[in-house]
């Protein structure tokens, strides 16, 4: 991370600010907190911004405000000391029906891996995931902290459709797809959660950069009732928000 | 319904000036390809700057309004009729209930290839987060989420009182974007400038470039003389702006545009500016492209100055009444 995060250009209507040249969790969460500092300062001329791995993008419309003025106004945010007390975590409980028809790919995973489906499930659902950021398609998250020995190549010749909810692996990269979409990730299960759904004005994607994730395993029958009650409307996901003792978070 | 298509054109999209806000959550802006020119139709019509509009790629579209609007198509000089009769660009025209509006393929695309049917009123579709915009990957937006086809009835909004006063309107030259097509594009400095060799970075903005043929809303990709990196063309996937300038591992340019996606893991070199990505957005495959750098200041004192004519217009419209007898 560098000591100071660094102020760069990106043509005349964004600025971006890079906190790193590499992928660090401590970095994303100064970032997540510079976001959402930027955020509640409602700033006029800001259009929006966009947290990626390390750093984040700043929007903004240079007839209502200068590129002097922004980076005053972020400059002067990043000095504000984050609020310390111990990390506190919001965390998403994501439940995944493992194996079966809705992961067709355990059977590579468990071959490469060398782990039975019991095991990989139980190693895939024994930690908290932390979504660095949102991309590739509406909804879809970049998570990070795969159990290294869950690892497992790409398909070599990716799917054309792969149904929106399926839990997958590539590399050291695990993840949920948000919609409907072609890929090339190893699916080893499926959740029933609705995703993205662009009709909450509001939170049109289940998963926001920041949310950690929590992997629950579910039985066929569990799939289908909450696959019934998110159809109808009905189902609140599972969210709270957990200590986690590391250092200053600021999701309050 | 207010309007029945019949030829629905080669790319025929519902925009308005975007979807911003959910870029965070994965979602792309999309937006028109030429927004200037969106704007400056929606004021022409006295309609809110935001009403959304059609975009025609290329021409070949045709529809019957069943209902009487006033009409202006704006952005690149694909000719239009009415009811048979030339119906010049850039000038507000009285459309009555059962008349057949077409806009045709022109014989070269000099004047660009990118125009927007504004009407009065606005296309009416239904507003998915925040913006009528279509984004067709995603299947989000616009009608129904894709490109207008066949047999499609498309609804006008409520129009602005007093909106027949502004037929016979016409846009004066000089407020008009892209009326210098080989004027060169203006780029600023990417975020990952420094991991191009300086020989590099002179190749990109002394050399020409030529649009080839892979165009479409979501990038421009360009062929000519290779950009060198010092080493590598991957860096951790972070933000992309409209006009982003990536250069992947093979060197050739591609500019991101409308439908760009939200993030993406190559170096960017460069930032077209807001104003030249409309200009670029007007250029088909074998158009001669050269990057000329500019400052931030110089880019943004572009849009300030857009906003000052647009202003000029909207005064213009407003003491304008249509010579037209009712």
């Amino acid at each position: 991370m560098y000591e100071t995060p660094k102020l760069l250009g990106s043509g005349d209507s964004c600025l971006v600010v890079e906190f790193s040249d590499a992928i660090e969790i401590d970095a994303n969460i100064k970032l997540q907190c510079l976001r959402h500092a930027l955020d509640d300062l409602k700033i006029k001329g800001v259009r929006e911004c966009v947290p990626t791995y390390r750093s984040l993008s700043i929007h903004y419309d240079p007839v209502k405000l200068s590129r002097e003025k922004l980076e005053k106004i972020v400059s002067r945010s990043l000095e504000k000391p984050v609020e310390s007390g111990g990390a506190l975590k919001r965390v998403l409980v994501m439940p995944v029906a493992y194996g079966g028809e809705y992961g067709p790919d355990m059977a590579n995973v468990s071959a490469h891996t060398g782990f039975d489906e019991a095991e990989i499930v139980k190693r895939h659902t024994a930690r908290d995931y932390y979504c660095y950021m949102l991309g590739f398609t509406p909804g879809f998250s970049y998570l990070g902290g795969l159990d290294e020995a869950l690892a497992t190549p790409r398909l070599a010749k990716p799917r054309t459709l792969i149904p929106a909810g399926s839990v997958g692996i590539a590399g050291k990269q695990t993840g949920a797809y948000s919609i409907d979409s072609p890929g090339g990730w190893q699916l080893i299960g499926r959740t029933p959660l609705l995703l993205f759904d662009p009709d909450d004005e509001q939170n049109p994607t289940l998963i926001d950069a920041g949310d950690w994730i929590r992997f629950r395993s579910i039985s066929r029958d569990e799939f289908e009732s909450i696959g019934r009650d998110v159809n109808a409307g009905t189902y609140k996901p599972e969210r709270f928000v957990e200590r986690d003792g590391g250092d200053g978070s600021c999701h309050s | 319904m207010s309007f029945l298509v019949e030829k629905p054109g080669m790319f025929t999209i519902v925009q308005d000036l975007g979807r911003w806000g959910h870029q965070s959550r994965g979602l792309t802006v999309s937006g028109p390809m030429d927004p200037f020119s969106l704007r400056l139709g929606n004021v022409m019509l006295g309609n809110d700057e935001n009403d959304a509009a059609l975009e025609l790629a290329v021409g070949g579209f045709e529809a019957v309004f069943q209902r009487e609007c006033c009409v202006v198509l704006t952005g690149a000089g694909l000719p239009m009729t009415i009811n048979g009769c030339h119906a010049p660009t850039w000038t507000v025209h009285y459309v009555h209930a059962d008349a057949r509006v077409a806009v045709r393929v022109p014989p070269s695309f000099a004047d660009g290839c990118r125009s927007y049917l504004c009407v009065s009123g606005g296309i009416d579709v239904p507003i998915v987060m925040g913006s009528r915009s279509t984004f067709t990957r995603g299947k989000i937006g616009g009608y129904m989420g894709r490109a207008l086809t066949a047999g499609d009835a498309v609804q006008i909004g409520p129009p602005a009182p007093l909106w027949r006063i502004s037929a016979g309107f016409t846009c004066p030259d000089r407020f008009r974007p892209g009326r210098c097509r080989d004027e060169p594009i203006h780029a600023m400095d990417g975020p990952q400038i420094d991991s191009f060799t300086d020989a590099g970075v002179k190749t990109f903005y002394n050399e020409t470039y030529t649009v080839t043929d892979k165009i479409d809303r979501m990038g421009y990709r360009l062929d000519g003389p290779v950009i060198a990196h010092k080493d590598g063309a991957d860096i951790i996937s972070d933000g992309i702006v409209h006009g982003s300038v990536q250069v992947p591992g093979e060197g050739k340019p591609i500019v991101l545009m409308s439908d760009r996606q939200t993030t993406g893991g190559y170096t960017k070199i460069a930032v077209v500016s807001t104003w030249s990505a409309a200009l670029l957005a007007q250029k088909t495959p074998g158009a001669a492209v050269r990057f000329h750098r500019v400052s931030e200041k110089e880019a943004a004192g572009y849009l300030t100055s857009f906003e000052n004519d647009l202003r000029r217009l909207d005064e213009m419209r407003a003491t304008y009444r249509s010579r037209r007898i009712w």
